[in-house]
């Protein structure tokens, strides 16, 4: 019998482990989830992502030689971005009759976003570099990466602030929404794609379909406006 | 469901190339679903095609964020001393994003008498 090391350090050079590890993660989290009644705290990327977190740490694995095999689910992030088209398309006769609903919502989500944040953040005295990585969190991680840089903010700190994000919006969307007493499920998803991108997205998605499309709509807008704005909102901070 | 896949993929690729072609503020993935869409309205044939997969793909969303999460993990010290600033920021902004969006798309449809059906 070969001994377990050799299995390991074999096994620790393809894709095939860590990929199938991400998925037995996620899995472990969904069932979790659902076991628990899908409470907004039991969150199926927060599971899997500290599982992985400390099966890395444990191992002693570097990020690089896991993403080897997690960039096949990493990269299904394009078509499943594109593949927002469908609900959207689904929810199509909804959304002619929300358009100025959608577009006020957006845009104060979009504003309030980013004025609050870099309020915050010079109130508690954050340098600028950091605060221009910190005013397109609540967009898509590709928008905001190219956002910070443009604003000579990190492109990696942008990238981490827009996971953290989008974690956070998922984790009190529900409560604060309840709480606001918001029922129109339009709102909700809307509210939560903007502030919350692609992570908020997927936790309307679990919630309610009509939720899910609107949220993609919110995602969608929100990126294309916080390009725009931006610059303007930063310098306002200057 | 190859033919639907690979309309996905070119959809996303067109909106990699004319993202990058007209320089537009806008990833190509997100051009892609505007493509998409247009075409799904446009022709009922493809809408009825890329549905199922569409929806396929869309049903495990969380599941796609996992490998950039597990990376936020490893650059946690990025944060350094600046972490809890940071931290009250992320967490009052977004509270106050989602209450505000969610109000004014609200106030909007209550003004318009657009209801949802």
């Amino acid at each position: 019998m070969r001994d377990v090391a050799d299995i390991w350090s074999y096994l620790a050079q393809g894709p095939l482990l860590w990929l199938t590890l991400t998925l037995l993660a996620y899995a472990l989290a969904d069932l979790v989830a659902e076991a628990l009644g899908r409470p907004p705290l039991a969150n199926t990327v927060l599971i899997s992502v500290v599982l992985l977190g400390l099966m890395l740490w444990a191992t002693g694995t570097p990020y690089a030689t896991y993403f080897e095999g997690a960039q096949f689910v990493h990269f299904l992030l394009g078509p499943a971005t594109v593949s927002l088209a469908v609900p959207l398309c689904r929810q199509g006769a909804r959304l002619r009759r929300a358009v100025l609903p959608v577009l006020a919502g957006v845009v104060t989500g979009s504003v309030v976003a980013m004025v609050s944040a870099l309020a915050i953040g010079r109130a508690l005295r954050l340098d600028l570099a950091t605060l221009a990585s910190l005013a397109p969190k609540s967009t898509t991680a590709p928008v905001a990466i190219g956002i910070a840089e443009g604003l000579g903010g990190s492109p990696t700190l942008a990238a981490v602030l827009v996971i953290l994000t989008g974690i956070t919006g998922a984790l009190i969307a529900t409560p604060l929404l309840n709480r606001l007493g918001i029922r129109d499920w339009r709102a909700r998803g809307l509210a939560v794609g903007t502030a919350a991108h692609g992570i908020g997205t997927a936790r309307a998605f679990q919630v309610h379909p009509t939720a899910g499309a609107f949220a993609g709509i919110g995602m969608g807008l929100n990126a294309i406006l916080t390009a725009l704005l931006a610059p303007v909102v930063l310098r306002l901070f200057l | 469901m190859i033919r639907a896949l690979a309309l996905i993929l070119s959809c996303q690729l067109a909106g990699e190339v004319g993202a990058r072609f007209l320089s537009l503020p806008v990833p190509g993935p997100v051009l892609g679903m505007a493509l998409l869409w247009a075409l799904m309205v446009l022709l009922p044939r493809v809408a009825e095609a890329v549905t199922p997969v569409g929806e396929g793909i869309l049903r495990h969303l969380s599941l796609l964020f996992v490998p950039a999460g597990v990376g936020v993990v490893g650059h946690l010290d990025r944060l350094g001393p600046q972490a809890l600033a940071l931290a009250a920021a992320i967490l009052i902004s977004t509270a106050l994003a989602i209450a505000a969006g969610a109000l004014a798309f609200t106030l909007v449809a209550r003004l318009m008498g657009s209801r949802d059906a």
